[in-house]
């Protein structure tokens, strides 16, 4: 099990009696509805197999009912998995102790809630401190930690407020530092955000991704938002029923949607906002001038407008020092039309093409 | 439903019959029911025996308890030591309280009243104790405040840990939500007889009748609180590695808090409704005075430590009541008033004694007399009116039906009716329970209590219904009868037997008077919540669409507040029931008053203790008729099931 941050392997959840035994069993394969009627059981996750690297932003996608928060409580084992390994750092969480499982959420796994979850009879000062309170540290020590923190997220001066005095926004950054007190190689997030209002999330997404730099943790982002998703998630999971549908960067699901539910998902996105000059460059005809601006692969397309305005030639696209293709005036006005206008015949076309090339 | 004629021809034309069939059903029974009243009038009925061998076969139970109670080990290991440990309970607090003495009391009253609510409860509780000392109640006050505070502890020591496991485990709640239904069903004087058997009476035995009768609020309302703490914040904390006992203790525990609380406040009022009744079995207090002016009609020597219960209602309730409140407030503050107010009264108590000094004591009882003698002498006309047009126009032909029916008819009929409003399984229960009565050898006492407690809740429901959409359709109606409603629910439940004494005497309709005081405002509010909770959105359609005032009160408002009246009339006849069994005090004879005679005459005590029994049957079987109501016709129910 090598280096990942968090390995899981053919993980199953499924809720209903005598669920154990429908796994491996032909009832597996039936969707959703039919196993239901069958056997009474739900299926929300299956066969779900990921890794996410040290210090990677991974995010999980998918709308309601898809089965991503019941997949992120299976991690720590809050749900218990039906079938399936899972390992934290190396270590095999299925098979911890009860006391094993309580340390690994005590120091390594903390967890930030939709619904905040914050202590309506404590002061943000001991909410804050909660998880360093259970793990038995001295009440002086724990304040101590807890102030750092409360600075760290931008509430100073809140200490002594109770959770109800708060602003939605404000209370979910108490429950991002109560998540952060215990100092985790890991933090999960299910949907935090999804109960903000939208400059509120705003505000807050950046806040993670700031946190993200500073700290460096180990994030799982559960969200149903994609636009979120594509600001935070280095690699994004998409979730249908259950499944993982396609694991990617931003960048590979809106090029190289794996199927239509992925492709009508990304379809409003922008697509020369998220899009690299790799995804449209092209060898280059025989009479075409090789002396144009240069750029790296990954830039963003919309990135190399300024380019191609200063230079009527067209624009190398380079990557580890070897040319890869040319991407012309025309190239790019046809990526940042496509894009606008959405769901385009010509799109499914250039995702074709490129996902074959890649 | 009906099976319908093999016409397949034509299926419009049966369904309707068959519709048909069903409307008249309800009427076609009742018509058959008249018809064999009429054949078999004044056959199998039961006439009462006081020599039923039922009883004396219970006498002979009890003697042999009497004659055992030192070497059966049950007892001697058991029973006995209950008794022991329960007696020392209230000697304890029998004896601290009085050791404080009363501006020791005070003081403790106060501060607790500070901590609770600030000035204004501090305030109030001073008011209510210096009340109490004034009116020449204090030690008997501190005998029922001793015997009270015994055993509301006694509940919840008991009640919240076994509220916690209900609220945790739903196999719990299985097993313990129906043993609370009966025992919140069961007329208090049910239990009196079988405690005394095992615990023989004195404070031993009231503070544990007492505590059958308040528990129930604790380990409910504790369940309900543990229940519904937020399961997010359950699972942060178990995110964050908490083990079960850190998440109990730190998280549902304190949020729950508040409820509980509610809980307590609840107990206490249960507990102080228990006061006169535990009289009956020698318990020290305020009752005793009150039962026994009760039984000389004396209304002004009962009046008197009546008011003395509600002030000590008052002070209870209003401590607990904002203790479930407040939260924010500077702790210094807060302990440092308290350890003042409770320090300065303790430090009066050597300078200004300990008893009640009696030169500030005043005597109203004979100007409360004189007063009910006046309206006695005045309204007269009025009340005997009353009196007799109820008692030989509604009271006596309805007990003459019941006595001279068949036994079977009634049970049939009973059957009958519960299963065309509360489905089957309710109609057979209820049944059952007429056919035990009726094996428990008081039939016609029981049809006598049965009488009294349907032309009282006959009364009491139609009334209460008035009220109430009264006060759901007019905003100025409601805002005059909420507070009135409000101070009627903190009262104790005998408290509406003094006022009505005072203008009806003893007798069966100072029953019914006291039983409609006391359930009236449950009533009224459970059928303006009902009607308030019809969706504004529904109102405005409807409106839209040309209703009038009385179409929207009868097709929309009142069809779709229909469990909120089923349940206003259930609680409706439970209350009535119990009111009118505690009316055997004031004459309303019948079951209550078995109850009572078997426990002050030893040859009765057979009598009394089955009196008790079929009281209980007669509770469920009221509450089932109107119970199942909600669940059988309520298709969404159905659905989720």
């Amino acid at each position: 099990m090598g280096t990942a941050a968090i390995e899981v392997r053919g993980l199953w959840k499924i809720f209903g009696p005598k669920a154990d035994r429908i796994i491996g069993s032909p009832d597996a394969e039936l969707d959703s509805a039919a196993l239901r009627a069958k056997t009474g059981c739900t299926a929300a996750v299956r066969d779900v197999s990921f890794e996410v690297r040290p210090g990677e932003v991974f995010v999980v996608m998918g709308l309601s009912g898809s089965g991503k928060s019941t997949l992120v409580r299976c991690l720590t084992r809050l749900i218990e998995p039906t079938g399936g390994d899972i390992a934290i750092g190396g270590e095999d969480v299925r098979g911890m102790s009860a006391a094993q499982l309580r340390e690994l959420r005590r120091h390594r796994v903390s967890m930030v809630f939709q619904h905040f979850g914050l202590l309506p009879h404590r002061r943000v000062l001991d909410n804050v401190a909660y998880g360093l309170e259970i793990q038995g540290v001295a009440k002086a020590v724990r304040h101590e930690k807890a102030r750092a923190i409360l600075s760290l997220v931008g509430l100073e001066g809140h200490e002594d407020s109770y959770p109800d005095q708060l602003s939605g926004g404000m209370q979910q950054r108490v429950g991002l530092a109560r998540a952060l007190a215990v100092d985790p190689e890991v933090l999960l997030f299910d949907e935090p955000f999804s109960a903000l209002d939208p400059l509120i999330r705003r505000d807050m997404q950046a806040e993670v991704v700031r946190l993200h730099r500073e700290v460096g943790k180990t994030m799982v982002f559960i969200t149903h938002d994609l636009s979120e998703a594509l600001k935070l998630g280095e690699r994004i999971a998409i979730m249908r029923n259950g499944s993982i549908v396609q694991v990617g960067t931003p960048e590979e699901l809106v090029g190289a949607p794996a199927d239509d539910y992925v492709a009508d998902f990304v379809r409003d996105v922008p697509k020369s906002h998220v899009l690299s000059l790799r995804w449209i460059s092209r060898q280059p005809d025989t009479d075409e001038p090789l002396d144009g601006p240069e750029l790296p692969a990954d830039t963003v397309i919309h990135d190399a407008i300024p380019a191609a305005m200063a230079s009527a030639r067209p624009i190398r696209v380079v990557a580890d020092g070897e040319l890869v293709g040319v991407v012309d005036r025309v190239d790019l006005l046809g990526a940042v039309r496509l894009g606008e206008a959405g769901g385009d015949p010509e799109h499914a076309a250039l995702a074709g093409s490129t996902a074959e090339e890649a | 439903m009906v099976a319908a004629p093999a016409d397949m021809a034509s299926p419009v034309p049966v369904t309707a019959r068959a519709q048909r069939f069903v409307r008249w059903l309800p009427a076609a029974v009742a018509v058959l029911v008249v018809a064999l009243y009429v054949v078999f009038k004044n056959t199998a009925v039961l006439p009462h025996d006081d020599d039923a061998s039922l009883f004396h076969w219970v006498n002979d139970a009890r003697d042999w308890v009497d004659e055992n109670r030192n070497t059966s080990p049950f007892f001697l290991f058991f029973v006995n030591y209950v008794r022991l440990g329960v007696a020392e309970l209230f000697t304890l607090f029998q004896t601290a309280l009085t050791a404080l003495g009363w501006p020791g009391l005070v003081g403790v009253a106060a501060g607790l009243g500070w901590l609770a609510g600030g000035w204004r409860i501090a305030a109030v509780s001073v008011a209510a104790f210096a009340g109490i000392g004034v009116l020449g109640l204090w030690d008997a006050s501190v005998d029922t405040l001793a015997l009270t505070l015994s055993a509301v502890l006694l509940s919840l020591v008991i009640g919240i840990p076994i509220g916690v496991l209900a609220g945790r485990s739903p196999s719990v709640r299985r097993i313990v939500s129906p043993v609370l239904d009966v025992m919140q069903i069961m007329p208090t004087f049910s239990y009196l007889s079988p405690v005394v058997l095992l615990f023989l009476i004195g404070p031993a035995s009231a503070t544990i009748a007492t505590m059958i009768y308040a528990i129930p609020p604790a380990i409910r309302i504790t369940a309900l609180a543990i229940e519904r703490v937020s399961p997010t914040v359950v699972e942060a904390s178990e995110s964050l590695g908490a083990t079960r006992w850190q998440t109990m203790r730190k998280v549902r525990l304190p949020m729950a808090l508040n409820t509980i609380t509610l809980g307590v406040n609840q107990t206490i009022a249960a507990a102080l409704s228990m006061v006169p009744l535990v009289a009956l079995i020698a318990a020290p207090g305020l009752g005793v005075d009150l039962i026994r002016a009760l039984a000389r009609v004396n209304v002004g020597a009962a009046l008197v430590p009546g008011i003395g219960i509600v002030l000590i209602a008052i002070v209870l309730d209003r401590i607990t009541r904002s203790a479930a409140v407040s939260r924010v407030r500077s702790r210094i503050v807060s302990w440092s008033g308290f350890a003042v107010l409770v320090v300065a009264g303790v430090a009066l108590t050597p300078v200004l004694a300990p008893e009640f000094p009696e030169q500030w004591e005043i005597q109203i009882v004979r100007p409360i007399n004189d007063v009910v003698n006046w309206i006695e002498g005045n309204w007269y006309g009025f009340t005997g009116f009353l009196n007799d047009t109820v008692a030989y126009g509604l009271l006596n032909p309805l007990q003459d039906v019941l006595t001279t029916a068949p036994w079977w008819l009634i049970t049939l009929a009973v059957l009958a009716f519960a299963w065309r409003i509360s489905g089957l399984r309710a109609g057979l229960i209820a049944a059952g329970c007429l056919v035990a009565i009726a094996a428990l050898s008081l039939w016609e006492h029981s049809m006598e209590t049965l009488t009294i407690v349907v032309v009282a809740a006959v009364i009491t429901i139609l009334a209460g219904a008035l009220l109430g959409i009264g006060a759901a359709r007019s905003r100025w109606f409601a805002a005059v009868l909420r507070p009135v409603l409000d101070a009627a629910q903190t009262m104790p439940s005998f408290s509406y037997l003094l006022p009505a004494v005072a203008l009806f005497g003893n007798g069966r309709f100072t029953a019914i008077i006291a039983s409609f005081i006391y359930a009236v405002p449950v009533v009224a509010r459970l059928v303006e919540d009902g009607l308030r909770a019809v969706p504004g959105t529904v109102l405005e359609a409807a409106r839209s669409a040309g209703s009038t005032d009385r179409q929207l009160l009868w097709k929309v408002q009142l069809p779709m507040a229909r469990s909120s009246l089923l349940l206003a009339a259930n609680q409706g006849i439970v209350m009535t029931l119990a009111m009118v069994v505690i009316g055997a005090l004031v004459g309303a004879g019948a079951l209550g008053y078995d109850v009572v005679a078997g426990i002050s005459q030893q040859e009765d005590y057979g009598k009394g203790l089955v009196a008790g029994v079929a009281l209980v049957l007669l509770g469920i079987m009221l509450d089932r008729i109107t119970q199942g109501a909600s669940g059988r016709l309520n298709p969404e129910k159905k659905r989720i099931a």
